[in-house]
């Protein structure tokens, strides 16, 4: 994982010191990253284990692992425009105008199929849409997926308003629902398993996936060795806006139904899995097997605690802050150890105050909880 | 995030300028637009209606500016306000009693602390404040259900006293339109007079400039943080008073609307710039259209699609004007 700064200014400067930075003694590698993943995993699954007897149960884990194949679909691709250091805020919300929109035409009549088709191709040109702004108009990603996060899912209520469409067919529920013949495998999983390898394949063994890292380590110098930026950036958003239309028809056929706020929110949570995986969310590092690593760790850790009652927002707590100490944890690692800087008497104090507001924090929380919960 | 294919500084401040009398005009425009359809749209209530409703959103959207201007992001800000609002509801449904002064200066303690959380991670943890925010997004947002347990506070458990702080108008005008006049007045001068505030401009124009000019980097980013949470405390007071209610889905979504007010106003999402005024005119403009939708009888579904497409018209000139001023 490189240096991420906090108010990053210059890519040139950026990517100047990264080179500069020393490699981190402490989970430098990202080889290593994906074994620190599939450690927390077994140790997940063996607390899991032990703490429910649900768990391991075959038709459990089958079910549940359908439960994210949504966010997986849309996060390889997000995986694709996080290393070239942008991101896409937008594909919940193009999910949700996607899956409205087949509702829409499915209500009006028309054939489940050809919604289904029709979806698609909206979600490819919205997509499309942010590609083209992103990277024609030299808009910066954030503020232009920002802009559509809010358009798409507003879209998705002008669509449906407050109805919802429903009474999709059993042929097309079989998307979303359905297992492959004879066997507890579920299609939605089968088919993000298919499109994980081809994803993983384009970013790790083609020329186009070396162009990805390429754009994220340093655009300018990118564009100066002849890497058609532009056009690279055109196709990853027009291919989210497609994986984000597909996810659409994943869950729209997973829940049978479609409500215009279909979808709310799971862009934070493919973006989670993307970084928790070891994509640097600056670009130019990261890998497929650590992202779908990191897919799987927060599903199964999300199953384990819904088995132990802990409501799904409450749960939000445990990922966020899985999140944010997969960066912290190495950073204060490497400040500590790597520079040997030693540490300055103004800078313990502050250290010291923050402790003291943090505990006087946690402890007005809880005092003043207890106060009127236990009435 | 790809800052080098930003427009230099210097241009964006005549944007900066530019926008200011853009949107001044646009909302003219609309405001003209919609008053001929609605009638009822020049009344003093409605006016006031709108004020009061843009009023909660220009706090924190200017605290979420100084955020933007150092080149960073809260989108916490929505579940700081839910659990801010919710500790506070609880402490009024405790004590009645507490003087309402109290419990905004409580609100923006609390508030500040968890900013300072934000501040701790971002500026000495080094953790890009997209990955900060959004963990704290949903850490915050977390807390407040396992806080409350899943009940929210009502209109009656609250004392009639903290009710009012919002809607009362012993000075003419609402209290909570005063309150964030003042807010607003405090960070201009801020921003304009104070040399913490021009340090916090010269930190999102070039972050290595700041440094070797002596500014302590690190401590200004915290800083901001730091505000960020203080205004979202400030803000989740008037939420909880304004409503008569905490619910564990307070203010859910509404960092996409700080954040769409900032940059509507102008403040450019790659640092170092952005106005008071000009944040202040975005909120108004968003505070306009929703107003105005219901108004005109367009469904209110349109709101957030137009809310979005606004960002991007806003996005999109700035860039023809960019690069017209560079003479292309």
């Amino acid at each position: 994982m490189t240096v991420p700064s906090s108010a990053e200014g210059d890519t040139l400067s950026k990517s100047l010191i990264n080179a500069a930075a020393p490699p981190r003694t402490f989970l430098a590698r990202f080889q290593r990253w994906e074994w620190m993943l599939v450690g927390l995993i077994v140790i997940v699954v063996a607390l899991n284990t032990a703490l429910s007897p649900y768990f391991l149960d075959a038709q459990n884990l089958s079910r549940t692992s359908s439960d994210f194949m949504e966010m997986g679909i849309m996060m390889l691709a997000m995986v694709f425009i996080i290393i070239t250091g942008g991101i896409d805020l937008s594909v919940a919300s193009n999910l949700g105008m996607c899956a409205s929109f087949m509702g829409w035409l499915f209500m009006a009549g028309v054939d489940i199929w050809i919604a289904a088709l029709a979806a698609l191709a909206l979600g490819t040109f919205a997509g499309f849409v942010n590609g083209t702004l992103v990277a024609r108009m030299k808009l910066p990603p954030l503020v232009v997926t920002l802009g559509t996060y809010a358009f798409y899912r507003g879209v998705a209520y002008v669509l449906l308003g407050d109805q919802a469409a429903r009474g999709y067919p059993e042929a097309f529920t079989y998307i979303g629902q359905g297992k492959l013949l004879g066997t507890l495998l579920p299609f939605s999983v089968a088919l993000f398993g298919v499109l994980a390898v081809v994803f993983g394949l384009v970013l790790h063994k083609t020329t186009f996936g070396r162009y990805l890292f390429a754009i994220g380590n340093n655009e300018n110098a990118s564009v100066y060795s002849g890497v058609p930026v532009a056009r690279i950036k055109v196709i990853i958003f027009t291919v989210s806006g497609f994986m984000a239309a597909l996810a659409g028809l994943v869950l729209a056929a997973r829940f049978g139904s479609t409500r215009p706020d279909i979808g709310n929110g799971l862009e934070l949570s493919v973006i989670t899995a993307a970084v928790l995986g070891g994509v640097d969310i600056n670009g130019g590092a990261g890998t497929m097997s650590g992202a779908v690593l990191s897919l799987f760790l927060i599903g199964l850790l999300r199953f384990g605690m819904g088995l132990l009652n802990i409501q799904g927002q409450v749960q939000g707590v445990v990922i966020g802050l899985l999140l944010i100490l997969s960066i912290l944890l190495p950073n204060v690692a490497h400040t500590f150890s790597g520079s040997g800087r030693k540490l300055q008497r103004h800078s313990l104090w502050a250290i010291i105050a923050f402790v003291v507001v943090f505990i006087a924090f946690v402890a007005f929380f809880f005092w003043s909880r207890e106060a009127v919960l236990i009435k | 995030m790809s800052a080098q294919t930003a427009p230099r500084p210097h241009r964006l401040r005549a944007i900066a300028r530019f926008r200011e009398a853009g949107i001044s005009i646009f909302i003219l425009i609309l405001g003209a637009l919609v008053a001929l359809r609605a009638p009822a749209f020049l009344t003093m209530t409605n006016f006031k209606d709108i004020l009061l409703n843009i009023s909660i959103l220009s706090i924190v959207a200017l605290a979420q500016a100084m955020v933007i201007i150092t080149h960073g992001i809260d989108l916490s800000v929505s579940s700081m306000i839910g659990l801010v609002a919710m500790m506070v509801a609880f402490v009024m449904k405790q004590s009645p009693e507490f003087p309402v002064i109290t419990v905004v200066l409580l609100g923006m303690a609390l508030g500040a602390a968890l900013g300072a959380l934000n501040g701790v991670v971002i500026s000495y943890g080094k953790v890009p404040p997209i990955i900060a925010t959004l963990g704290t997004l949903s850490i915050y947002r977390g807390m407040v259900f396992f806080y409350s347990q899943g009940t929210w506070i009502n209109s009656f458990e609250l004392p009639r006293s903290f009710k009012l702080l919002s809607k009362g108008t012993p000075l003419g005008l609402p209290n909570m339109v005063i309150i964030a006049l003042v807010f607003a007045a405090l960070v201009y001068f801020f921003l304009n007079y104070t040399r913490t505030g021009r340090d916090i401009y010269a930190v999102g124009s070039n972050p290595e400039a700041a440094q070797m000019a002596g500014i302590r980097r690190q401590r200004v980013v915290f800083l901001v943080y730091l505000l960020s949470g203080l205004a979202s405390g400030l803000a989740a007071v008037l939420w909880a008073s304004r409503f008569e209610s905490a619910q564990t889905n307070t203010a859910l979504g509404f960092e996409l609307q700080t954040v769409a007010a900032a940059v509507v106003g102008g403040v450019s999402i790659s640092g170092g710039v952005g106005t008071v005024p000009g944040v202040l005119l975005g909120a108004l403009l968003l505070g306009l259209i929703e107003n105005a939708l219901p108004l005109v009888r367009i469904s209110p579904f349109w709101q957030l699609a137009a809310q979005g497409l606004l960002i991007l018209i806003a996005v999109v000139v700035d860039n023809l004007i960019a690069r017209s001023a560079k003479g292309k």
